[in-house]
């Protein structure tokens, strides 16, 4: 009798409303965004090998980092990008950007522009900003030949040659590296296109649903690194000594997962306890 | 903080009421769910059209229509040059208006003219690079020297009988019995730890995109009890 009473126990836990589990997912993640605590965050060799490239170029040298995010992920990518911004501007080196994914244009020229300001960065001198064209293979492609042919004028609607940065910025050849921070599989054009057709060497800031997408592409050595989702922006503001949004959102993020992981325990105890008893009778 | 502007406030106050109205499709199906769904499709498509014709439309193909317009009837100028620059605009835009023949039936095969000039240089130029990006480069990745240490070995090893046995899995013109029997099931376990480390992944996106919409939301009620305060 007390079994029955103890299965009965599973199987109303199996037909639980999945709404307590999103109420209760809720406080667990907001809880802990207003309190004040510090987990470790552990650098990883794929996020370490993306500063470590950024780290050793000399002043003045020219960078790019096209970034393509909305608002529906910004979250996740906007801290990378800030991240990322934060150590070109305090090594001295020069950034050009542009967003490839149209919901994104204004946030990542609002992004660079905030961060060149911590810096006291000037446009058009430490940084310039293309906007967006559409139809990314293309435009990659053509950004290879000439940043002018896909890209005449910046967001600005400013000639590119008139800009003091982009005397002698052609193509990719130009820059030292690129860091591509994508929220979609739009990252396969720049593997595709930028690294494959032209080389240049390639690093991925990309989302978490698609970071192991991307480990294939480290291994082959097709990209030199990998930053995915709030843990590797996490691990790039650990490796600048700059915590920020990411580093508070990964304390944020133990927490959930340590929750999930114990629902999945139960889940799964429950789905076994209930077989059995059904199997039973 | 200082003091926002009642213009912020307004912004932000309808910015969280529509993050409050999508979080309460949690609880079920509701109209401030479906008002906030449908003002996303709406505005997104008007941003694009608005985006696509600044960045597209005038920057790419009106202007430097107009320009080699002007320059064709100015004086000292190439007519021959500037007619074949003006075709380089017309043609392409001919194409563009074609594909609107779709909506009208006794003309909607002109569409076709497009989609097949489209395809071609899709072919011609991705499908070589996707060959060698995506295949060629990826087998060349498989085929490592056992060398480093016992620990890299290993790692090695599992990536070669990984990538053999996963392949196994999705070969069906034999039996999944005996030998490629085995080397199937082996399949099938790697395909699920790599599904298993995709699920971790995932979580951790979605945690991150709701702790993105609670951080929005508190900085919304710190803009309006500032405001309320000055």
């Amino acid at each position: 009798m007390a079994g029955n009473v103890e299965m009965g126990f599973w199987d109303k836990l199996m037909a639980i409303d999945r709404r307590w589990i999103y109420l209760t997912i809720g406080i667990v993640v907001f809880i802990p965004i207003l309190l004040d605590m510090t987990l470790p965050v552990y650098v990883t060799a794929e996020v370490k090998a993306v500063y470590d490239r950024i780290d050793a170029l000399p002043q003045g040298t020219v960078v790019m980092i096209p970034c393509e995010y909305d608002p529906a992920t910004m979250a996740e990518l906007r801290p990378m990008a800030h991240a990322l911004f934060r150590h070109c501007f305090a090594k001295d080196l020069k950034i050009v950007s542009c967003a490839l994914q149209i919901e994104g244009v204004t946030l990542v020229k609002d992004d660079l522009a905030l961060i060149a300001a911590e810096y006291g960065k000037t446009y058009g001198v430490d940084y310039v900003y293309f906007g967006y064209k559409p139809f990314p293979a293309i435009v990659i492609l053509n950004m290879g030949e000439n940043f002018r042919k896909p890209f005449p004028r910046d967001y600005y609607g400013t000639e590119l040659d008139s800009l003091p940065m982009m005397k002698g910025v052609v193509n990719y050849s130009s820059c030292a590296l690129l860091v591509n921070i994508n929220a979609t599989s739009g990252a396969d054009y720049w593997i595709n296109y930028a690294n494959g057709r032209y080389k240049a060497p390639l690093a991925l800031g990309v989302t978490a649903v698609s970071a192991t997408d991307y480990y294939t592409f480290l291994a082959s050595g097709q990209i030199f690194g990998l930053m995915g989702g709030l843990k590797g922006a996490a691990e790039y503001e650990k490796l600048i000594n700059h915590n920020a949004a990411a580093t508070k959102a990964m304390n944020v993020q133990s927490i959930a997962h340590s929750v999930i992981v114990v629902f999945i325990l139960i889940g799964n105890i429950a789905y076994f306890a209930s077989r059995k008893r059904k199997k039973a009778i | 903080m200082e003091n926002p502007g009642i213009g912020i406030v307004l912004w932000y106050t309808l910015a969280a009421y529509l993050t409050l109205s999508i979080f309460s499709f949690l609880y079920k199906d509701n109209p401030f769910y479906r008002l906030a769904e449908h003002l996303i499709v709406g505005i997104s498509a008007g941003y694009w059209i608005a985006i696509l014709y600044h960045t597209s439309l005038k920057d790419l193909w009106l202007q430097p229509l107009a320009a080699n317009f002007m320059a064709l009837f100015a004086p000292g100028g190439s007519p021959l040059l500037e007619i074949g620059l003006i075709m380089t605009s017309i043609v392409p835009g001919l194409l563009g208006i074609m594909m609107f023949s779709r909506f009208f039936s006794t003309i909607s095969w002109l569409s076709r003219w497009p989609i097949a000039f489209y395809l071609a240089i899709t072919a011609g130029v991705a499908l070589p690079l996707y060959l060698q990006s995506f295949t060629i480069r990826q087998m060349q990745a498989c085929m490592i020297g056992l060398a480093g240490s016992p620990w890299e070995i290993f790692g090695d090893v599992i990536i070669i009988a990984g990538t053999i046995c996963g392949l196994a899995y999705f070969y069906f013109s034999l039996e999944h019995k005996g030998v490629i029997g085995g080397l199937a099931k082996f399949g099938i376990w790697i395909l699920m730890i790599g599904f298993g480390s995709t699920f971790g992944y995932t979580v951790m996106s979605r945690i991150s995109l709701l702790i993105g919409r609670f951080d929005f939301l508190i900085e919304w009620y710190e803009i309006v009890i500032n405001y309320a305060k000055s």
